[in-house]
């Protein structure tokens, strides 16, 4: 990675979100496509296994090793580039069958390991490093997500450790298809005066929805709030995200208020933060297929075949 | 006029519409005449299309167990005025059409012999409701041919009451309409129909079922917990077979869940990516697709060569190229899968050529795909997937257990000093992985498609790279010893002309070599079932002046594989070439190869061949 690439803090606050969590990195596995995002994983929890699959393709990956395992915590890292674009139809389908993973985009706006080209997350002012315009409008992942059906949608910014390691947090408790869109600068390429994915632009246009707190199961809350202001949303195991200083006019458990509130910033020129939507009653895709609760890696011929006996009943049909 | 005599040897055509419901009572007719005892191989020739355009069930019946397509028809039901034209020309002379008369015509053909039922008519006497009256005349051809051929009618009857089990009311009334047909038929149309079908004892041991459906169940029995797919004909009955099995087979009888998962992806790539995802976390898992769904997934073929994880993909081949001709067979895909995805990957091919062989490369593919650590391809085709087929019964030995290969758990962690996902230990090729989370501190890697050294880490060092390649290359070696060996036809050779052949075509192979030997023409003739090809293969190669090569491609895909990968010199191979989409015939067979060793001009009628 570049010195000062976003993607390290990244990759840092994964590692501290674990650390905090008590997750072991073993039963971790972190699955990504291809581009600068996507190379990250080879970099932090080593003693997880990582899958570096084809470019927009590691929904798919996540799907099946998920199907095989559940037990395990899926980390999906991937790009703008590998998510908005070439895999957009992949990620799709792996929010709308509400796959167990956290998939984080790590967004920077361009396509750093080509070069710098734009990609479909960058604003349409933004200008390239080459002083280019960008086209066409920018695709919000968090919105199109929340569409989706994703049961968890956050936003956050590399350079906001204090708000994204409790949106990680929360997002690894959360049962169901957890989205963060990380915008992380891209200092080689888009990083520049006009670009509006730099750390300079995030820092000014940046309004945060809540204040996010994860809460560890079993640990007091002691903080308290006006009426309004606070949220505690409880997860499967228990533990809570806590939600402070929220805004009165949105409900992070509404899909329309989270989107009015996006769209409400997005013509104020301003990136909303935070944790946009969760739905913590959603069922995930291994609950929706109905699978045993065994995984299905360790099932055994015992489990598996039906032999003899059944072979001939079904000859017996055949004939 | 002439009548065709025969007994338990013919073919009978159904020219229906597309939609009509005639699939399940021209099913049920040859299900009857496999209950007689007599092998039947009925081919379903549809358009690509739901509901209205022409339509054919072609069965062949052959006691002899000839089983392959022919030309010709000496029986026509001609139940399509918008086909008759067609339908009339295939005729053999002296064969008969049927057709219904409720609207009588005149036929050109003067030497064929027109059997005239009005089923319409028969139906609207006997049913009210309009929609019924149309399915029903389909059991009433059915009921009048058990009557026509000689049949016994009580094996329909039985095979109504099972086909409607549990739906008790339609019993009744598809008996009625099969009594109408007989009732017909015995009334009016005596002596009007020489073929007959006599009660045999040829079917015993076997079984009536198509290779998808039997693939389907390979899988099951294989250990396939997950199947990814993209619906494509004609590949989809494969998926659903499956889906099935596992509905009656994979529930857990405590919890009522399910030891199984099925997703119907988004896509071809998705499919794949999903069936690669579980194998590489150690479930079994498979995508099912045809032709354009294998140009697809390339990419992702060529990840889990190089990054070696265990895959199954079934081809069930249909006419190409690009979208082509969905709905008819060819094999031409060898080529595509044999090399499938960039640079240099070669895959396992595993090619049956009956149900029952589906059933058992189905579930060996796993076995396979877990001792190589790659893709294993099984290239059906259309002809194999989607037809019925009269084939011996599956067999499974219960001491069987499943060979997951090199895989490294906890406990064998703990002994090992020095893990290395791509390390060579074995001097096979075939290297040791490891489950994700199967150990605390040991065993985690990063798999991956870019180029990597014995230890998954990133590399762009040529030397390492290249003996990552080589090492590749040994355990391709490796794997053709694993494979399933060839076929022979004959226990010694006795020829210095040899033929080999794969896949579907071996339905008419055997005919075709009777009616060369008829001709004085002995061959050696030796079948194809897995690419990388073992040393058998080559020795039989070796040990002939020269051979044909039967494929139902353009191209002479398999001819060209042979060539690349033996260093065979061509003057050597000659190709037989079928692809207008129609399974190969014997006639094609042995007229092509008759007239290229006598130097006669070819006998084959059959034009665009």
């Amino acid at each position: 990675m570049c010195a000062g690439c976003g993607h390290d803090s990244i990759s840092a606050a994964i590692l501290e979100a674990c650390f905090q969590l008590n997750i072991s990195a073993h039963r971790v596995a972190k699955l990504s496509g291809i581009g600068c995002s996507s190379k990250a994983p080879a970099y932090f929890l080593n003693q997880a296994h990582g899958f570096n699959s084809v470019h927009g393709r590691m929904p798919s990956v996540a799907t099946g090793a998920n199907l095989a395992n559940h037990e395990l915590m899926y980390l999906g890292i991937s790009g703008d580039g590998d998510t908005a674009s070439i895999g957009i139809g992949q990620f799709v389908h792996a929010a709308r069958r509400q796959l167990n993973v956290v998939y984080i985009v790590e967004n920077n706006g361009t396509y750093g390991l080509t070069k710098g080209q734009f990609s479909a997350t960058n604003d349409l002012e933004s200008k390239s490093k080459y002083g280019e315009d960008n086209l066409f409008p920018p695709i919000d992942l968090a919105a199109m997500a929340i569409q989706l059906g994703a049961s968890f949608v956050a936003r956050s910014f590399s350079g906001d450790k204090n708000q994204l390691i409790p949106l990680l947090k929360a997002s690894m408790k959360h049962k169901g298809f957890s989205f963060l869109d990380v915008i992380s600068p891209c200092v080689a390429f888009n990083n520049h005066s006009t670009s509006t994915k730099s750390y300079d632009y995030i820092r000014e246009h940046n309004e945060s929805v809540s204040e996010t707190d994860f809460v560890p199961l079993g640990k007091e809350i002691t903080a308290s709030y006006d009426e309004g202001e606070s949220v505690q949303v409880p997860l499967h195991d228990g533990s809570l995200i806590s939600l402070e200083k929220l805004s009165k006019d949105f409900d992070p458990s509404n899909k329309s208020s989270s989107l009015a509130k996006i769209n409400k910033a997005e013509e104020e020129g301003k990136v909303l933060t935070g944790l946009l939507y969760i739905n913590t009653e959603a069922k995930d895709l291994k609950e929706i297929l109905n699978v045993v609760d065994k995984p299905l890696n360790q099932l055994n011929e015992k489990d598996l075949c039906p032999g003899t006996k059944k072979l001939k009943e079904i000859n017996k049909d055949l004939s | 006029m002439t009548q065709i005599v025969s007994t338990n040897e013919f073919v009978i055509k159904f020219a229906n519409v597309n939609g009509s419901g005639s699939a399940s009572a021209n099913q049920m007719f040859a299900k009857g005449i496999f209950r007689s005892g007599v092998p039947v191989s009925p081919k379903n020739i549809f358009p690509s299309n739901i509901q209205g355009l022409p339509t054919w069930f072609e069965v062949r019946i052959s006691e002899k167990g000839y089983l392959g397509r022919t030309e010709g028809v000496d029986i026509a039901v001609a139940m399509n005025p918008q086909s008759y034209n067609e339908d009339l020309r295939e005729i053999n002379s002296g064969g008969y059409l049927i057709y219904d008369s409720s609207w009588k015509r005149d036929f050109e053909r003067t030497d064929i012999n027109i059997i005239e039922i009005p089923l319409t008519k028969l139906c609207v006497e006997e049913f009210s409701n309009p929609k019924t009256r149309l399915l029903f005349k389909n059991i009433v051809y059915v009921g009048a041919l058990s009557y026509l051929l000689g049949m016994d009618k009580e094996i329909y009857e039985t095979l109504i009451a099972e086909q409607f089990k549990g739906k008790g009311k339609l019993i009744a009334p598809n008996i009625k309409a099969l009594n109408i047909g007989y009732d017909y038929a015995s009334e009016n149309l005596k002596g009007s129909c020489e073929i007959k079908v006599n009660k045999s004892e040829k079917t015993k041991g076997m079984i009536l079922t198509s290779g998808n459906d039997a693939s389907g169940l390979g899988c099951v029995y294989g250990g396939a917990t997950v199947c990814a797919w993209y619906p494509i004909t004609p590949s989809t009955s494969l998926a659903e077979a499956f889906t099935d099995y596992c509905e009656k087979l994979r529930i857990e009888e405590e919890t009522n869940k399910n030891k199984y998962a099925v997703i119907q992806a988004e896509d071809e790539l998705a499919a794949i990516g999903m069936a690669i995802g579980a194998n590489w976390n150690g479930a079994r898992a498979f995508t099912a697709t045809s032709g354009p769904g294998i140009s697809l997934m390339n990419e992702f073929l060529g990840l889990a060569y190089f990054a070696e994880v265990p895959l199954v993909v079934f081809d069930i081949q249909r006419g190409g190229p690009s979208t082509g001709m969905p709905t008819r067979t060819q094999q031409s895909d060898v080529l595509s899968c044999a090399y499938a995805s960039h640079g240099d990957t070669k895959h396992v091919l595993l090619i049956p050529s009956n149900p029952k062989e589906c059933f058992e490369f189905a579930a060996e593919a796993f076995d396979l795909a877990d001792r190589i650590q790659t893709p294993i391809i099984i290239l059906s085709d259309l002809d194999l997937g989607m037809n019925d087929w009269s084939c011996p019964e599956f067999e499974w030995d219960d001491s069987k257990t499943y060979d997951r290969g090199k895989v490294l758990h906890a406990k064998d962690l703990e002994e090992i000093e020095n893990f290395g996902r791509y390390l060579d230990v074995d001097g096979d090729g075939i290297p040791y992985r490891t489950y994700p989370g199967a150990h605390s501190e040991k065993g985690a890697y990063f798999t991956r498609g870019t180029s990597h050294d014995e230890y998954a880490r990133y590399t762009e060092d040529g030397v390492v790279n290249a003996r990552n390649l080589s090492r590749l290359l040994k355990k391709y070696q490796t794997a053709s010893d694993m494979v399933p060996g060839p076929i022979f036809n004959q226990e010694t050779n006795s020829s210095p002309l040899g033929v080999i052949y794969f896949g579907s075509t071996e339905a008419s192979m055997q005919e075709a070599l009777d009616k060369l030997h008829e001709e004085g023409i002995v061959l050696d003739a030796m079948r194809i079932r897995a690419f990388p090809f073992n040393l058998e293969v080559w020795e039989f190669i070796e040990d002939h002046d020269l051979l044909f090569i039967v494929e139902q491609n353009r191209d002479g895909q398999m001819r060209t594989l042979v060539m690349a990968e033996g260093g065979i010199i061509p003057d050597k191979l000659v190709s037989i070439l079928c692809f207008d989409g129609q399974p190969i015939t014997a006639d094609f067979i042995s007229n092509k190869m008759s007239s290229h060793i006598t130097g006669s001009p070819s006998k084959s009628a059959s034009g665009g061949k």
